[in-house]
C-alpha cells in the first residue's frame, strides 16, 4: 500500500556523517560525497593511543562540487502504458522520446550531462525513476509528458505545491516526501522554464502551474513536470513542429536556473536508500 | 381415398405459407428491436445496483456554485450558479452536489469529470475530512493528463467548498481502494485541501496532509464493503 511504503524503510536519508558510516544500507553514493573529517573510526584512532593507527588519517577530501551539472530527463509512460493517445493515432509514450532526444541535444550543448529514465520501450516505476535522480547530487530533473487536453500548441510546467517544512529530529525524509526539502527550487526552476516556454509558445501560462505530481513527490532534486498539448491535434506535424522549441527553452530555462543552484540546508547530504 | 393425398398435401403446404407469411412480419420486428438493444457494460450494470441517492425533493430549492470548466479559457473552473433542492444534512447535500457534478454542465464541452463515472460513497467524519469513493469508470474514462486530471479533482474541491463548510479535506477513492494516481498522473495518496478556513491547521496552498487514524478507518470500512459487493 502506497500510503504505508515509509513502513518499508524507503528512505531519502539526509544523515550525519557519523550515523551514515554507521548504516548498512547506504548506496556507494555517500563515499563520493561525505566528508572525511568527520568519519567516526577516524576519530576513534586519534583518541586511543594503545592501538595505533594502520594508516595515517586520510587527509579531509575536497569538498565535491554541489553545483547544477546534471539533468535527469524522464519520457512519461512506456511499455504498455501508453498516456495519451489521440484519434489519428497519436501516442503519448511515443513522442515524448522524441521530444527527450532533442532536449538531451539542447540541455549538452548547454554543457550539462543528461541521464534519461528511459531511452526505449520501457515503463520504469515512479519510484525507478525517481531513483535515478535521487542517487545524484547537483541534479535537476524533469519529467516531460503530452496531454490529451489543452489549447494546441501551448506548453505548462508543473511544481508540487508548497507544503509544511519537515521536522524530522533525525534528520531522515521518508522516501514518500522526497519533493519537501526541494520545492522553493523546484518553483524557480519551473518558472525560469516556463518564462522561455512562454515566450515561444503564444497562449502558455507566464509562471509554474502547481499540482501534485506522483512522479515528483518522490524526487529529491528539484523538480517539474512539462506537459506540452496535445495528443488531439490532427497532424503529428503539428506536435513535431514544437519539439525545437520545446528543447531550446527548457535547455535556456534550465541554465538561467544553474546560478541559483544550491543545495538545501539539511544536516548532511541527500542520499537515495532503497531496502 | 389414395388419390386425394396429394390434395392434402397442398393444402397443408398453402396453409403452411398463408401462416409464414403473417408471422414474418412480426419477426422482422422483433429481429430489428432486439439489434437495437445494446450490450449492457459492467459500469452500466453496477450504476444500475447502485443504492439511489435519497430524493430531497421535499427541501427548498436553493443556489448552489457548481464549478465546471471554463469554454473561454482554457484549463480553468467558473462557477455556474444553479438552483437545486439541497438537504441540509452535510453528507447528504455533499452527495447531491457530486451527483450534479457528475451528470455534468449544459456545455458538455465544459464537463470536468467522466460522463460514466459514479460516486459509490461519501462520508464525513468528525474531524472535518470527507472521504468520497468513486467507481473506477473516473480514472479510467478521464482524459489521461496533469492538466485534465487536475481540472477533475479542483472541480470536486471547489464545488464542496462553495456549498458544504463542514468538508475541510478530501480523501479520494476509487471502487472502495487507495490508488496511488488518478490516471497516471495526479497523486491521490494523500488529502485535497476544501476549505481555507482551516489553514492555521493543515497547508494552505497544498492541500496536503497526512492520512489520519480516522480516515483510515473510514477506508477499511470501505473496502470491507466493497469485498461484500
Amino acid at each position: 500500500m502506497t500510503l504505508f511504503r515509509a513502513q518499508r524503510k524507503r528512505i531519502v536519508a539526509a544523515l550525519p556523517a557519523t550515523l551514515a558510516l554507521t548504516a548498512p544500507f547506504l548506496l556507494a553514493t555517500w563515499s563520493a560525497s561525505s566528508q572525511a573529517p568527520s568519519n567516526p573510526q577516524t576519530t576513534t584512532t586519534e583518541t586511543t593511543p594503545r592501538t595505533p593507527p594502520a594508516t595515517q588519517p586520510a587527509p579531509p577530501r575536497e569538498a565535491p562540487s554541489v553545483g547544477l551539472n546534471i539533468v535527469i530527463l524522464d519520457p512519461a509512460h512506456g511499455g504498455t502504458d501508453l498516456g495519451a493517445r489521440g484519434t489519428e493515432g497519436i501516442r503519448e509514450s511515443e513522442v515524448v522520446l522524441q521530444f527527450a532526444t532533442q532536449v538531451r541535444r539542447a540541455l549538452e550543448a548547454q554543457g550539462f550531462q543528461v541521464i534519461q529514465t528511459r531511452e526505449g520501450n520501457e515503463n520504469p516505476s515512479f519510484d525507478d525513476r525517481s531513483a535515478r535522480a535521487n542517487a545524484q547530487r547537483g541534479a535537476v530533473f524533469i519529467t516531460l509528458h503530452i496531454a490529451s487536453t489543452g489549447l494546441a500548441g501551448t506548453v505548462r510546467t508543473y511544481v508540487m505545491p508548497e507544503s509544511p517544512a519537515l521536522r524530522d529530529p533525525s534528520g531522515l525524509i521518508p522516501w514518500d516526501q522526497a519533493q519537501l526539502p526541494f520545492e522553493p527550487l523546484s518553483h524557480k526552476l519551473g518558472d525560469m522554464v516556463q518564462a522561455e516556454l512562454a515566450r515561444r509558445f503564444k497562449g502558455s501560462p507566464d509562471v509554474a502551474q502547481m499540482a501534485r505530481i506522483r512522479q515528483l513527490r518522490t524526487t529529491a532534486a528539484p523538480a517539474i513536470a512539462v506537459e506540452i498539448s496535445s495528443v488531439s491535434v490532427e497532424n503529428r506535424a503539428d506536435l513535431d513542429r514544437m519539439i525545437p522549441g520545446v528543447a531550446d527553452a527548457i535547455a535556456h530555462g534550465v541554465a538561467a536556473f544553474r546560478p541559483s543552484y544550491v543545495v538545501p540546508v539539511m544536516p548532511g547530504t541527500p542520499l537515495a536508500v532503497q531496502p | 381415398m389414395n388419390q386425394k393425398w396429394p390434395y392434402w398435401l397442398g393444402g397443408g403446404l398453402l396453409v403452411a405459407v398463408i401462416a409464414a407469411a403473417i408471422y414474418f412480419p412480426a419477426l422482422r420486428q422483433q429481429v430489428y428491436k432486439a439489434k437495437n438493444i445494446t450490450e449492457k457494460t459492467a459500469e452500466q450494470a453496477r450504476r444500475e445496483l447502485l443504492p439511489v441517492v435519497p430524493v430531497t425533493s421535499g427541501e427548498p430549492r436553493v443556489k448552489a456554485s457548481m464549478y465546471w470548466g471554463s469554454a473561454s479559457s482554457d484549463g480553468t473552473l467558473v462557477p455556474v450558479t444553479i438552483e437545486l433542492p439541497l438537504s441540509s444534512d452535510p453528507t447528504l447535500r455533499a452527495k447531491e452536489l457530486l451527483n450534479t457534478l457528475l451528470a455534468g454542465p449544459v456545455d458538455p464541452e465544459a464537463r470536468t469529470l467522466p460522463p460514466d463515472a459514479a460516486l459509490l460513497a461519501f462520508y464525513i467524519l468528525p474531524d472535518g475530512t470527507a472521504v468520497a469513493d468513486f467507481s473506477e469508470a473516473l480514472a479510467t474514462s478521464i482524459p489521461s493528463g496533469i492538466q485534465s486530471e487536475q481540472l477533475a479533482v479542483a472541480s470536486i474541491t471547489r464545488t464542496l467548498e462553495a456549498n458544504v463548510p463542514q468538508v475541510q479535506r478530501l480523501r479520494i477513492l476509487i471502487h472502495g481502494q487507495e490508488v496511488d494516481t488518478l490516471a497516471g498522473h495526479l497523486d491521490l495518496t494523500q488529502t485535497f485541501q476544501v476549505s481555507m478556513s482551516t489553514a492555521g491547521n493543515a497547508p494552505s496552498r497544498s492541500g496536503v496532509s497526512v492520512l489520519t487514524a480516522p480516515i483510515q478507518k473510514a477506508i477499511d470500512k470501505m473496502k470491507r464493503a466493497t469485498k461484500k459487493q
